[in-house]
């Protein structure tokens, strides 16, 4: 079981991703360039947080256009898992591997704190071991969630909201949904269930020094992943 | 060659937050006529030769998003 945590200009999580899988989920990842044309060897995909291309255009929008995103999207098609982190979310929906797309902020602010996050699906690859509310950090300026009300809807009917922000301790439910979010929603999946993006930063939440370890629980679902045939 | 304008305007279903913040700028600077301020973007392109139709999809494929965004070309000359 590897994961191929790709590298993008501008991205700048890769390095946090590679060490939290490798020494906090003690699973084997390796960086890919994506410029690369193959994810040969790989069993799964993690597209890190940054700025891309400096969010030029559109979050995401350059990035989605990498040679790598073709293997990503077989990845997708093949059921495999895909994790897309903050701009990793964002590359994942410029892309079509998810509907949505991720706006500014409803606030105009660039937000940099910690959120509750509750798995709204409970059965998908990447949620099923999720029953407690999770706390780790989010990091962004355009993480307001939106799709059009059939494609929500949709979302809904079809349990694929993946993760919404929840009221931390003595927090109000206006105050939990940091970006102003449709739905305080914070992660989504595709229809197989194998495609995840999410705005808040799980491999940024690996260790209680960080001020919480529950990123593993999103993680370490890469440990239960089949190895490529 | 071609001078091309792609204009970018964000649905007008969805918040424009920048665009919400700038009508609050204006309103304070005494302007309370104003209601609205929406943002878009404006994108030069030169092409030779020109092609609507790849124009078109060069908008389809990068310059908008679908999802949260219309666009209008217009040929300048």
């Amino acid at each position: 079981m590897k994961v191929a945590v790709i590298r993008f200009p501008g991205a700048n999580c890769d390095q946090d991703a590679l060490h939290a899988l490798r020494d906090d989920a003690h699973i084997d990842a390796e960086y890919v360039w994506h410029e690369d044309h193959s994810l040969r060897g790989y069993d799964a995909a993690l597209l890190p947080g940054g700025f891309t291309y400096g969010d030029y255009l559109r979050c995401g929008a350059m990035a989605a256009g990498a040679p790598i995103l073709d293997e990503v999207a077989r990845f997708a098609r093949e059921g495999r898992p895909v994790i897309g982190v903050c701009n990793g979310f964002q590359i994942l929906c410029e892309a079509g591997l998810l509907p949505g797309a991720l706006m500014a902020n409803a606030k105009q602010k660039f937000l940099c704190r910690d959120v509750h996050l509750q798995a709204v699906n409970r059965s998908s690859f990447w949620t099923r071991g999720v029953t407690k509310t999770l706390r780790m950090p989010i990091a962004h300026l355009e993480g307001r969630y939106v799709a059009d009300p059939d494609t929500i809807c949709r979302l809904e009917d079809e349990d694929r909201i993946a993760f919404r922000y929840v009221p931390g301790p003595g927090e109000s439910p206006e105050d939990a949904n940091p970006n102003g979010a449709t739905h305080a929603i914070a992660g989504v999946l595709n229809e197989k269930g194998n495609v995840l993006g999410i705005m808040p930063h799980p491999e940024r939440a690996t260790r209680k020094i960080l001020g919480s370890d529950d990123g593993l629980l999103i993680l370490r679902a890469l440990c239960a992943a089949k190895a490529a045939a | 060659m071609t001078k091309v304008r792609v204009y970018v305007t964000l649905k007008p279903s969805l918040l424009d937050s920048a665009g919400r913040t700038v009508a609050g700028a204006l309103q304070k600077l005494g302007y309370e006529e104003l209601e609205e301020a929406r943002i878009g973007k404006l994108i030069e392109l030169q092409v030779d030769p020109y092609s609507e139709a790849r124009v078109k999809e060069m908008c389809d494929k990068l310059l908008a998003n679908p999802v949260i965004e219309d666009y209008r070309v217009e040929v300048v000359a």
